[in-house]
């Protein structure tokens, strides 16, 4: 156990020097889209990896997310931290009535409501006024962070937006290992004897429910910041098959499988750009490889390798 | 001329029609889908490819070999049948034994490359395909021009529902089918074949989709994107009737087409949203859909 | 000891893989030559794939070649990519062309929405922007910018030719089959405008659920109920071409009249004439208008053998061909280093080639080609392949945009 958490706060440290290094070596913008996916990602794979819930509709709360963020920051001026803090906060809203309803439901019922209630977000985003619909809202302004330190350069909204990540990553980290999420593997690994030994499962898993929204509303915010756009396609049941496909290449269930497969996702996103529906052709294939040759994913195949829990 | 709730009956009536043809597509797609449930316990997301799929092999067979609607309207489902039984002999049949997650996956993956494939190939405008002569043309009914076209629909659509219903429910080898759903492994001992029969299962509700396929092919153009418009919904109606339930599927689809059909005349914008509605309520209250077995 | 060196294992798995993703973003060596570099950006997955796409690449790289961009001493490069028609797609990819590629001009941006968002992003950077596939009026309305011209066509044109000749025939009464999106929206309102202005009267609208409706019969059958002469279709591509097939169906086309807002050659080529035939309908550009346009269009078929351009198409290579004349005049490092400063020295010439002849483009960025107004033959009338259009109207360009008062275009007034 002990070898386990040296392993994995090693992990951890190189991870905070990639983010360090990253904007050095790669284009600031890509790292900070790759950084807000994977904060999603992992938010996604608190419910997949750690409760066993498919939530197919994620993108209603990392939608809803960049709206508020997006539209308090544009028409009350709000500073970016607190636009992004209210962003999670609608994600978390959002999350209670929707983890309220569908959390009694088991496997493909629970994937099918939640798909079901993204849907009707995703609707009413198409017909609010204030979500200007089909153009979204656009010519966010980044503002200025605390209302001092501007953010229009690319470097420093990196780090806000670094920070962010690296405080989501461990908070969800910390909610893993902590005793809470030792009830949780259990609620995964066997429901009726987490329940026989006098836990409320229903409660572990609302809130658990409740923090990866809040998270995922803290990604789908600082994007819309960094882009400047919040825009249906946040809010589109296909960015929430995005974040499965995501968290399923990386691999389910491990610490940061969901950042390296935010990482290749996009990456492949950017560099098949060029080649259209080819994009297409090859998501579908890596999705069938993952399935049929690597169920564990990237980091999950490495781990298994390398005996590492990473 | 009286009207309901401010719109003129015969309107309402050429709707509740309308929505009974579309209903049509959504039962024959989710027959196919919930056979395949029932028997193999894998959502086939690829469905709706499948169901695109038919559509351009009937495309195909009249462009390139001049071969016409009514022989396309058997052969197109055979040929995707026989793709069908490939994709379930090299892929599919790796997936029984893991969870719902990964099929629901790999299918969703199949789905993206078959859609891709064709958008490489064909361009998304779609291509035309004209109503066979003999169908061509409309009757008045009085409230509504019905093109005759859509009236063959909506009856073939019921005999092939009723069809399936009958072969799963009141034949030798539909009882068959429903014991090695329940028990494979006894079934296999009394000398079944049970690996055969799920892969011609799977062929068979993949047959149906690309035969729904070349019916809807007249009616809407032939277009890599026209499955993925319909997956959703018809996967919402296979949870709406209960996963793996002939009848359910059957009813649902039906009745969803008719709810969908309302919906466009009173609140257009929401038609596609409607039968998500529909979906939590039914699910909230009856957890397993509305014919469904408990888990 | 044993646990350090497996951390160090991971740390260096995890470090080998990281370059091999990624590689091909970082930073490639480009040095600040003279290379022009364009960026074609459009959709090429979606459902105006065939609208612009790879045969918008395919005629700018023309209009490189008959520019004669090498002998002028000038090197230009094109690179293409698919914003999928998502604004937060296209806005990415413009911000990393013009911050790591270093290209200077992006054209194409078919999509509304798309549309505007790469153009906020060209006006912070500074970089030219020839927006040729988008629809919205408001490119050279209220969010004009001095980095942004708009070429082929826009909603207030196509409402105001389409819709315009339509009710002098004597369409008055008109019913909507509008796709709930800002350019159906659009297109709608302002059609309504001039349908209500000339003394016609729109009888409803049905709003329907974009991009995923396939059937539309119960819109027919409400706009059918309604008795409106015209059928006004405020939509496109593959939507546009389901509805008049559809329609065909139910026999609408009988009494009523439909006005198929924007349509393209191309559309019209994948409904076939026996259905299309009859249809008024507004392009900017016709294949076959005069020798000019025919040995344009001829030139493009040879490279993509199963199309023929339209005026989107035809727009990213007059847009092209402006563009490097501008760059010749005012010299390469100066158009580099001022995106405005090209426009502007776009702006300031006549536009001369073989697809729209001789234009002028206004202080709001709109290039005023003239807008035709064509009816799609009988297929007993087309003699050749593509053969498809009648020319009805003509009218110039200087009447066929929104007048430069009523844009509102903050540039304007500056």
């Amino acid at each position: 156990m002990r070898g386990q958490r040296n392993t994995q706060i090693i992990a951890f440290l190189i991870l905070i020097a990639l983010v360090i290094a990253a904007p050095g070596m790669l284009y600031p913008v890509f790292v900070m889209k790759v950084l807000c996916f994977a904060l999603f990602a992992c938010a996604f794979n608190l419910l997949i990896g750690y409760v066993g819930l498919l939530s197919f509709g994620h993108a209603a709360f990392f939608g809803l997310g960049a709206y508020v963020t997006a539209w308090t920051a544009k028409n009350w001026g709000l500073t970016p931290e607190v636009a992004i803090l209210l962003g999670g906060v609608s994600g978390a809203a959002l999350g209670t009535v929707f983890g309220g309803l569908a959390i009694r439901r088991h496997g493909l019922y629970f994937a099918m409501i939640t798909l079901a209630l993204a849907q009707m977000v995703y609707f009413f985003c198409v017909e609010a006024p204030f979500t200007g619909g089909e153009d979204g809202i656009q010519q966010v302004p980044r503002g200025k962070l605390f209302g001092v330190f501007s953010l229009a350069n690319d470097m420093s909204i990196y780090w806000l937006v670094a920070a962010i990540f690296l405080i989501g990553f461990f908070l969800l980290n910390r909610a893993v290992h902590s005793p809470f999420g030792q009830v949780l593997k259990a609620i995964r690994e066997n429901e009726p004897r987490a329940t026989s030994l006098g836990y409320r499962i229903d409660s572990y898993k609302l809130i658990a429910f409740i923090l990866s929204t809040f998270i995922a509303g803290i990604a789908g915010g600082t994007k819309s910041l960094v882009f400047g756009i919040a825009t249906l396609t946040d809010v589109h049941w296909s960015m929430s098959g995005e974040v499965v496909l995501m968290t399923l290449l990386g691999g389910l269930g491990t610490v940061f499988g969901p950042v390296m497969g935010a990482l290749v996702v996009t990456a492949m996103e950017n560099y098949l750009a060029p080649f259209g529906a080819w994009v297409t052709v090859t998501q579908g294939l890596i999705f069938i490889a993952c399935v049929l040759a690597f169920r564990r994913g990237i980091i999950g195949e490495i781990g298994a390798r390398l005996k590492l829990a990473l | 001329m009286f009207s309901i709730f401010g719109v003129p009956a015969p309107l309402l009536f050429g709707q509740l029609l309308l929505g009974l043809i579309n209903g049509g597509f959504y039962a024959m797609l989710s027959l196919g889908l919930a056979v395949i449930f029932g028997m193999l316990n894998i959502i086939n997301f690829a469905h709706g490819a499948m169901f695109m799929m038919g559509a351009f092999v009937a495309w195909m067979l009249l462009n390139y070999l001049g071969i016409n609607y009514w022989f396309a309207l058997p052969l197109a489902p055979l040929i995707v049948g026989v793709f069908g039984f490939v994709l379930e002999k090299t892929i599919i049949s790796r997936l029984y034994k893991l969870d719902h997650l990964y099929g629901l996956l790999l299918t969703f993956g199949l789905a993206l490359v078959l859609e891709g494939l064709f958008r490489n190939g064909y361009g998304s405008s779609g291509m035309p395909y004209q109503i066979p002569a003999l169908l061509g043309g409309a009757v008045n009914l009085g409230f509504m021009f019905l093109p005759i076209y859509r009236g063959w629909v909506i009856v073939v659509a019921l005999v092939v529902c009723i069809a399936t219903w009958m072969l799963i429910e009141k034949t030798k080898l539909g009882s068959l089918l429903r014991a090695a759903t329940e028990n494979p492994a006894l079934v296999q001992a009394f000398g079944v074949n049970v690996p055969r029969l799920v892969t011609l299962t799977f062929a068979g509700g993949v047959a149906l989709a690309a035969f729904a396929g070349v019916l809807a092919a007249p009616i809407y153009s032939v277009n890599p994107n026209m499955g993925s418009n319909f997956i959703n919904t018809v996967f919402a109606v296979v949870v709406i009737g209960g996963m793996g339930s002939i009848f359910g599927a059957i009813v649902s689809g039906f009745g969803l087409g008719v709810i969908e059909g309302l919906t466009k005349v009173f609140y257009p914008q929401a038609s596609d949203t409607v039968i998500f509605v529909v979906m939590v309520l039914v699910l909230l209250t009856r957890p397993a859909g509305l014919f469904g077995k408990a888990a | 000891m044993t646990i350090s060196r497996r951390a160090l294992l991971g740390a260096t798995a995890a470090g080998a893989i990281m370059p091999v993703i990624t590689a091909p973003w970082a930073p490639a060596a480009r040095a600040a030559t003279s290379v022009v570099r364009i960026g074609v950006l459009n959709d090429q997955s979606g459902p105006y794939r065939d609208v612009s796409g790879l045969n918008s690449v395919v005629c700018v790289k023309q209009a490189i070649q008959d520019f004669g961009a090498a002998n002028k001493g000038l090197t230009v490069e094109v690179l293409s990519a698919d914003h999928q028609n998502k604004p937060d797609v296209g806005a990415g990819i413009a911000r990393q062309w013009f911050d790591r590629d270093g290209v200077d001009m992006i054209i194409d941006v078919p999509t509304s929405s798309v549309g505007l968002a790469v153009a906020s992003v060209c006006r912070e950077k500074n970089r030219a922007y020839i927006n040729v596939g988008a629809g919205t009026a408001e490119l050279t309305g209220a969010q004009c910018a001095a980095t942004t011209i708009h070429w082929a066509y826009d909603t207030w044109m196509l409402a105001h030719s389409t819709g315009g000749a339509t009710v002098k025939a004597g369409g008055d009464t008109w019913y909507f089959l509008t796709a709930d999106y800002v350019f159906g929206h659009d297109l709608d309102r302002e059609t309504s405008g001039f349908v209500t202005a000339a003394g016609g009267k729109v009888l409803g609208h049905s709003t329907y659920p974009f991009p995923s409706t396939t059937d539309f019969s119960s819109f027919l059958l409400q706009a059918q109920a309604t008795g409106a002469k015209v059928l006004g279709l405020a939509n496109a591509g593959a939507d546009t071409v389901n509805s008049i097939k559809q329609a065909h169906e139910f026999g609408l086309t009988g009494k009523t009249r439909i006005a198929a807002l924007l349509m393209f050659i191309t559309d019209v080529h994948a409904l076939g004439l026996a259905t299309a035939q009859g249809l008024v309908l507004t392009e900017s550009f016709y294949w076959n208008m005069n020798e000019k346009t025919r040995a344009f269009a001829m030139r493009i078929k040879e490279k993509t053998p199963n199309n023929m351009p339209n005026m989107v198409q035809a727009g990213c290579y007059a847009g092209t061909i402006h563009y490097l004349k501008a760059i010749a005049d005012m010299g390469v490092a100066a158009a580099k280093a001022s995106g405005a400063a090209a426009i502007a020295r776009m702006k300031a010439m006549p536009t001369e080639d073989d697809a729209f002849g001789t234009c002028h483009i206004r202080e709001d960025g709109r290039v005023l080609v003239p807008a035709y107004l064509f009816e799609v033959k009988t297929p007993a009338e087309s003699k050749e392949p593509w053969d498809y259009y009648k020319l009805l109207v003509t009218t110039p360009g200087n009447e066929a945009f929104r007048p430069l008062a009523d844009g509102h275009c903050p540039l304007v007034h500056a």
